[in-house]
C-alpha cells in the first residue's frame, strides 16, 4: 500500500496553489488522478517517483519510508522502484525495443523481457528502434519497459493524450488488459472522463490542489444530485429568442442539441455555462452546475 | 615541385595533425564534464564560468599567447611545475602547444556540447533514474548517444580550429623544427624569408585540407552543425 500525506506550494496558471493530499492507495488497484490541468496531478506522480520534493509530509510504500520531511528522509528516484510512463514516452532512441526493456530491468534477463513483449503483442517489433514505430506502438513499448522495471508501483502521466481517438480507445482496452495480467498498483493521470470511467477501480478527483471526490468511478461520475437517469453534461453554445420562447443550443460531447426554455429559466443562463441536461418525465430540465 | 618529395616539407603538417588529434582528444575529456555541469547544475557563479570559457572567442590570440608564455616559461607557475614533473618547461615545447590549444579551443568544444545537453529530452534522463541508473551510467548510456551529433560537431570544429590556429601557437611555441613548427607557422616563416613558392605550397595544401573538412561536415552532419560555427 502507498500511503501519502503531503503538502506543497505549486505555481499554477492561476497563481499559487496549496497542494494538499492525504490518501492511501491500495495494492493491485488501478487508480486515476482526475481533474483539470495545472492543479498538480503530474506533480503528484513526480513527487511519488522522487523527481520532485514535497514541502512537508511523508510518502510510504509498503511500510518503507520514501519521504519524510520531519525525519529528513528523501530517497532518490533510483531507490524507489517506481515505473514511470512519461507523456512523451521518453524511449531511448539509440536502443532497440528489446534493449530499451533490458536497460530498464534491474537484472538483465532476455527471456523475461521477451515474455513481456509477447504478452503485449510487441515481440515482432523487438529489433526496431523507437523512431520507426507509430505513436500507439511507442506508447505500448513505454508501458512494456516500465513493467520490465518490476516496479512496486506504476505511474502513468496522461499516457494516451498524444494519440488519436481510435488508437486511444484501443489502447485503453490494452491498458486494462495489461493491468489484469501484471496486477501492478497503478496511478494514472487523466482528464478524460470516459477513459477514467473505463479503466479505473478508484478515482481521485482533485480540484484546486485538494481532494474533491474519491471513490469508485460509478459513485463519482453518475450524478446523485438528480434522481433522473437520463442526464448529460454540456456547454451552452447559443441562446436565441423565438417569439415567446427561447431556444438554447447545447453541445454535449460530440452532439449538438436544441432545447426549448421559457423566459424565467433563460434569465440565469449564459453562453459558455457548463450545465446538466436531464429529463424527468418529458420535459428536459436545465440547471447551472 | 621537388620540395614536395622532401620529408622535412611535410613535417609541419604531421605536427599540425598530431596537435589537432591530441587537443581534440583532451577537449572531449575536459569539455564533456564542463558542459554537463553547466547544463544540469544550478550554481551562483555560472555566468563567470561561462564568460571565462568564452574568452578565447573575443580575445586577440596574442593576448592569450602572451599570458600563456608567462605561465608556461620555467619562471611561470605551470612551466615550473612541468619542469619538476617532466624535466622541461612548457613554453617552446609541443606539450605547451597542446595545453594552449586545449584552452584556446575550449569554447568550440563546450558550446556545441552545451546546446546538445540543453536540448536533451529531460524525461529520458528521469526515466533512466527511475530505472535505478546513476548519473554516470545515464550520461554514458543515454545522454551521450542521444547527443552524438553535438559530440561530432564539437570534435570536428575543435579539430579544424586547432589546425587553423596561428597567434597563440606562435607566441608560446616559437618556431622549432619538428617540435613546434606547425603548418600555419611554416607559412609565416617562408613568407618572412621571401620564399613565396614554399609559402604557396603550404598554403594551398592547408586551404584544400580545411575546405575538405568543412565540406565533409556540411555533407555529413547537415543543419545541426551549421549554427555552431556562430556559437
Amino acid at each position: 500500500m502507498l500511503e501519502i500525506s503531503i503538502s506543497k506550494k505549486l505555481l499554477g496558471a492561476t497563481g499559487v496553489i496549496d497542494f494538499e493530499l492525504i490518501c492511501n492507495f491500495e495494492k493491485e488497484e488501478f487508480w486515476t488522478i482526475f481533474g483539470e490541468s495545472g492543479i498538480g496531478k503530474t506533480t503528484l506522480l513526480r513527487m511519488i517517483a522522487g523527481l520532485e520534493t514535497p514541502d512537508k509530509g511523508s510518502i510510504k510504500m509498503d511500510g518503507e519510508v520514501w519521504f519524510d520531511s520531519e525525519k529528513k528522509i528523501n530517497l532518490i528516484p533510483q531507490k524507489r522502484k517506481v515505473g514511470f510512463v512519461f507523456q512523451n514516452y521518453a524511449l531511448f532512441e539509440n536502443m532497440s525495443v528489446l534493449q530499451n526493456l533490458l536497460f530498464a530491468q534491474p537484472h538483465k534477463n532476455i527471456s523475461k523481457a521477451e515474455e513481456i513483449l509477447e504478452a503485449m503483442g510487441l515481440l515482432a517489433l523487438k529489433e526496431r528502434v523507437p523512431n520507426t514505430l507509430s505513436g500507439g506502438q511507442r506508447q505500448r513499448v513505454a508501458l512494456a519497459r516500465s513493467i520490465a522495471q518490476e516496479p512496486k508501483i506504476l505511474l502513468l502521466d496522461e499516457p494516451l493524450s498524444a494519440l488519436d481517438a481510435l488508437t486511444r480507445s484501443r489502447l485503453q482496452d490494452e491498458l486494462k488488459k495489461t493491468h489484469e495480467i501484471f496486477k501492478l498498483t497503478s496511478l494514472m493521470v487523466s482528464h478524460d472522463r470516459l477513459e477514467v470511467f473505463k479503466l479505473s477501480d478508484q478515482v481521485l478527483w482533485l480540484k484546486e490542489g485538494k481532494i474533491f471526490q474519491i471513490g469508485k468511478p460509478k459513485e463519482i461520475f453518475l450524478s446523485k444530485t438528480s434522481s433522473s437517469k437520463f442526464s448529460f453534461e454540456g456547454e451552452i453554445l447559443n441562446i436565441e429568442k423565438k417569439d415567446v420562447i427561447y431556444v438554447v443550443t447545447i453541445g454535449i460531447d460530440k452532439q449538438i442539441v436544441e432545447v426549448v426554455v421559457d423566459e424565467s429559466e433563460v434569465q440565469e443562463l449564459q453562453v459558455g455555462n457548463i450545465i446538466n441536461v436531464s429529463t424527468k418525465a418529458f420535459a428536459p430540465i436545465i440547471k447551472i452546475r | 615541385m621537388s620540395e614536395l618529395l622532401n620529408p622535412t616539407f611535410w613535417e609541419p603538417f604531421g605536427l599540425t595533425i598530431k596537435l589537432a588529434f591530441i587537443t581534440t582528444f583532451f577537449l572531449y575529456l575536459v569539455g564533456i564534464p564542463i558542459a554537463y555541469y553547466l547544463a544540469y547544475t544550478k550554481f551562483r557563479f555560472r555566468a563567470v564560468l561561462e564568460a571565462i570559457i568564452a574568452m578565447p572567442l573575443v580575445l586577440p590570440p596574442s593576448v592569450l599567447g602572451f599570458y600563456f608564455l608567462l605561465a608556461f616559461s620555467q619562471n611561470g607557475f605551470l612551466g615550473a611545475l612541468w619542469k619538476d614533473l617532466f624535466g622541461h618547461q612548457l613554453a617552446f615545447h609541443f606539450d605547451g602547444l597542446v595545453i594552449g590549444s586545449i584552452i584556446f579551443s575550449l569554447p568550440f568544444m563546450v558550446h556545441p556540447l552545451l546546446s546538445g545537453f540543453k536540448a536533451m529530452d529531460k524525461f529520458q534522463i528521469e526515466a533512466a533514474h527511475t530505472m535505478g541508473k546513476g548519473k554516470f551510467q545515464t550520461l554514458l548510456k543515454v545522454i551521450l548517444p542521444a547527443i552524438k551529433s553535438s559530440l561530432a560537431t564539437g570534435g570536428v570544429i575543435s579539430f579544424a580550429h586547432t589546425v587553423g590556429e596561428f597567434g597563440v601557437v606562435l607566441m608560446i611555441g616559437g618556431n622549432i623544427d619538428g617540435e613546434t613548427k606547425v603548418a600555419s607557422i611554416a607559412i609565416y616563416n617562408e613568407v618572412e624569408a621571401l620564399n613565396y613558392s614554399m609559402a604557396h605550397s603550404y598554403s594551398l595544401i592547408l586551404f584544400a585540407f580545411s575546405f575538405a573538412i568543412l565540406w565533409l561536415v556540411y555533407v555529413k552532419l547537415g543543419n545541426e552543425v551549421k549554427g555552431s560555427f556562430h556559437a
